[in-house]
C-alpha cells in the first residue's frame, strides 16, 4: 500500500470533493450549500495542480538544461477555473440576498411551505 | 482578409458588443445595437455554413498558435449547424423583445438584460464552435452564468429560487465536467479535441482514469442538458424566467448540451470504445424512453402552460437521446434535425407564452379561457406550432419523427417505434387542453377584452412559425445537412 502515502494529495481532493457534494445534497440553508459547492470547486483546482506538479520540478522559467520543471498549463487552466468559481459563487450569493429579500429567510424548508401557502 | 477570421468574429462581435450595451445605458440603444448584432452573427453564421458545406471543414487557430498547442476554431457541418440555430433563434428572439421586455423589466435592468443577453449567446456560440475542451468549459460557464442572472429577473419571485437550483445543479454538472476532463488531461496530456481522439488509442482507453473521465463527462453533460431524472432544474427555470428568455433557452441552452454530449462520446471517445466497449447505448435508451414517457405524462397535468411546455421540452430531450442512443447514421440524423426543429417550434410555442402573458399577465390555463377569438393570431400560432410538437405531417414534427422511427426500425427495435408513435398521442392530450380552453371556453371576463399582441411580437412568433411549416414541407436543406453531419460522426462517406 505503498500508494497510500505516495498519493496522499489526491485522497484529500477526494475527501474535499466528497465532503463538498455532501453539503450540496444534505444542507437545506442556501448560504451553507454554497459553502458545499466551492469546497468542491476547490478540490477539482487540487487534482488539477497536483497532476502538474513532477517531484523536484521548478517553475518553468528558464534556469537551465539539467533543471526540472513543472507542467505549468494545468495551473494556467486552474487560474480559469478559480475565476469561474469566484464568478459562481458571487452571483449565487447575490441571488440569496435577492432570495432573503423576497421570502425573509434563506432555509430552503421554509420557502418551500411559503410557495405552497400561495 | 477579413473572410478567413469570420470563425473568431463569431464569438468576438457579440462579446464584445456586450460591454457597449451597458455603456448605452438607454434601453432603446441597446436594443438596436443587440439587435444590430445578432443579425451581423446571423449573417457569418449563414456564411461559414456554405463555405464548410462547399469546402469542408474550417480549422482556425487562435492566434496562428497552432493545435495541440494552441486552441482551435474547428468547423464541420455539425457545428455550423448548431451555430446557424442559435444565431437565428438569437436574431428572432431578439427583435421579439422589446415588447414583452419592456412589459416584464423594468427601465433600470434594460440595457444590462441586453447585455446579459448577448453574453449568454456568445457562450451557446463559443461551445458550439471551439475545438479545445477545456474552452468549452469557459464558454459553458459564460452560457451558464449569464443565464442563471437572465432567469432570476423573473417577476415572479419562485424565478429567484429557480435560478439558484440552476445554479447549484449546473455547477455541479459543470465541475463534473471538468473532472473528467482533468483527469483526459492526465492520461493524454491534450486538450484539444481532434487530437485527444487520436491520443485516445485502444491500449490508453483501456486504463481506469479514461474510464473514470468518462462516467464524470457523461453525468456532468446529462445534467447539463436535463436527461431525465437529471432535469429537476428545467421546469421551473423555463416557467418563471421572463419569456424572451425561457424562449431563447429552450430553443438553444439544451441543443447545445446536447451537441457537446454528441461531440464528446462520437468524435472524442470514438463510437468503439462508447457504444461497443461500454455500452452507453443500453444506459441512455432506457432513460431517454422512460423521460419521454413519464416528462409527457406530468407535462397533461400541469396548470401553469409555461410550465406544461417545459416538461414537453424534458420529453423532447428524450427523443433526441434516443437518436443518440440508436447509434446509426439515420439514429443521428434524427437527433440532429430534431435539435432543429425542436427548437423552432418549442421557441414558437414560448414566444406564443411570451404574448399571452404580454396581454394576460399569466400563463395560467383558466386565464386563456376564450383567447381563441380574443387573440385570433396568437392563439392559430400555438396550434400551427402545436400541431408540429405532435408530428403531424407538413409540420416539422413529422420529419423528426419520421427518421426516429426509421433509424428504430432500422435497428430492429419495433417497441421503441411503437413507443414513439404513442408518447405523440400524449401530446395531442396536453396541446388539446389549451386548444380546447382557448377556442371552446368563454371568456373569464367579458368587460376587460383581451387584444391582440402588439405586431413587433406577432411578426417574429409567425416567422417561426412559418419556418416550421417551410421545414415541414421542404426538409431537403435540414436533413441534408443533418445526414452530413452524422456521416462525419459515424466516421462513414465523404
Amino acid at each position: 500500500m505503498s500508494a497510500l502515502p505516495g498519493l496522499y494529495n489526491y485522497w484529500i481532493v477526494i475527501f474535499l470533493m466528497m465532503t463538498g457534494l455532501f453539503i450540496v445534497i444534505s444542507r437545506r440553508n442556501l448560504i451553507k450549500k454554497m459553502v458545499g459547492l466551492s469546497i468542491f470547486q476547490t478540490s477539482v483546482f487540487l487534482l488539477y495542480i497536483s497532476m502538474g506538479k513532477i517531484t523536484g520540478g521548478t517553475a518553468p522559467i528558464v534556469a537551465g538544461p539539467d533543471t526540472v520543471y513543472s507542467n505549468a498549463l494545468p495551473h494556467v487552466l486552474i487560474l480559469t477555473a478559480i475565476v469561474v468559481g469566484i464568478a459562481t459563487t458571487a452571483l449565487g450569493m447575490a441571488i440569496i440576498v435577492r432570495i432573503h429579500e423576497a421570502y425573509g429567510t434563506i432555509e430552503e424548508d421554509e420557502i418551500l411551505s411559503q410557495d405552497l401557502q400561495q | 482578409m477579413i473572410e478567413s477570421h469570420l470563425p473568431i468574429l463569431q464569438i468576438v462581435v457579440p462579446l464584445m458588443a456586450a460591454p457597449v450595451c451597458i455603456l448605452l445605458r438607454r434601453r432603446a440603444l441597446a436594443w438596436g445595437w443587440a439587435a444590430l448584432t445578432c443579425c451581423l452573427s446571423l449573417g457569418i453564421s449563414v456564411h461559414l455554413l456554405r463555405r464548410v458545406l462547399d469546402e469542408g471543414t474550417i480549422v482556425y487557430a487562435l492566434g496562428s498558435w497552432g493545435a495541440p498547442w494552441g486552441i482551435e476554431y474547428r468547423i464541420d457541418p455539425v457545428n455550423a449547424f448548431i451555430l446557424l440555430l442559435v444565431t437565428a433563434i438569437g436574431a428572432v428572439v431578439i427583435f421579439y423583445a422589446p415588447a414583452s421586455v419592456a412589459r416584464e423589466l423594468s427601465e433600470v435592468r434594460g440595457s444590462l438584460f441586453y447585455a446579459t443577453f448577448l453574453l449568454c449567446y456568445t457562450g451557446l456560440l463559443g461551445i458550439a464552435i471551439t475545438g479545445d475542451v477545456f474552452n468549452l468549459f469557459v464558454f459553458l460557464e459564460i452560457s451558464s452564468l449569464s443565464s442563471y442572472a437572465l432567469i432570476s429577473l423573473g417577476s415572479n419571485r419562485r424565478a429567484l429560487t429557480a435560478s439558484y437550483q440552476y445554479l447549484v445543479m449546473g455547477t455541479v454538472g459543470a465541475t463534473f465536467y471538468v473532472i473528467g476532463v482533468g483527469l483526459l488531461y492526465m492520461v493524454t496530456g491534450t486538450l484539444n479535441m481532434a487530437d485527444l481522439a487520436a491520443q485516445l488509442k485502444p491500449e490508453i482507453l483501456a486504463s481506469r482514469t479514461v474510464l473514470t473521465a468518462f462516467a464524470f463527462l457523461s453525468l456532468g453533460l446529462s445534467l447539463k442538458l436535463a436527461l431525465f431524472p437529471l432535469h429537476l432544474w428545467l421546469p421551473n427555470a423555463y416557467a418563471y424566467a421572463p419569456s424572451v428568455v425561457t424562449a431563447f433557452l429552450a430553443a438553444t441552452a439544451t441543443k447545445v448540451s446536447v451537441y457537446v454530449y454528441i461531440r464528446f462520446f462520437y468524435t472524442i471517445f470514438g463510437t468503439g470504445y462508447t457504444f461497443d466497449t461500454l455500452r452507453l447505448d443500453c444506459f441512455i435508451v432506457p432513460l431517454a424512453l422512460v423521460g419521454i414517457v413519464v416528462a409527457s405524462l406530468a407535462a397533461i397535468f400541469q396548470t401553469d402552460i409555461k410550465r406544461m411546455l417545459a416538461y414537453s421540452s424534458v420529453a423532447q430531450i428524450g427523443y433526441m437521446m434516443l437518436g443518440i442512443g440508436l447509434m446509426s447514421v439515420t439514429g443521428l440524423t434524427a437527433t440532429l434535425v430534431h435539435l432543429f426543429n425542436h427548437a423552432l417550434m418549442k421557441g414558437a410555442l414560448f414566444l406564443v407564452m411570451g404574448c399571452v402573458v404580454y396581454r394576460m399577465g399569466s400563463a395560467n390555463l383558466t386565464d386563456m379561457r376564450g383567447l381563441g377569438r380574443q387573440m385570433p393570431f396568437t392563439m392559430a400560432a400555438f396550434v400551427l406550432a402545436g400541431l408540429s410538437l405532435i408530428g403531424v405531417p407538413l409540420t416539422v414534427g413529422f420529419i423528426s419523427k419520421w427518421y426516429l422511427v426509421l433509424a428504430a426500425i432500422e435497428r430492429g427495435w419495433w417497441p421503441v417505434a411503437v413507443l414513439v408513435l404513442l408518447a405523440s398521442l400524449l401530446a395531442v392530450i396536453y396541446i388539446w387542453r389549451v386548444v380546447e380552453v382557448a377556442y371552446f371556453q368563454k371568456p373569464a371576463a367579458e368587460d376587460v377584452p383581451a387584444v391582440e399582441a402588439p405586431l413587433s411580437m406577432l411578426i417574429p412568433m409567425w416567422v417561426l412559425v412559418g419556418a416550421t411549416l417551410y421545414f415541414g414541407v421542404s426538409s431537403s436543406f435540414t436533413s441534408g445537412v443533418a445526414r452530413r453531419g452524422a456521416e462525419l460522426l459515424m466516421g462513414v462517406g465523404p
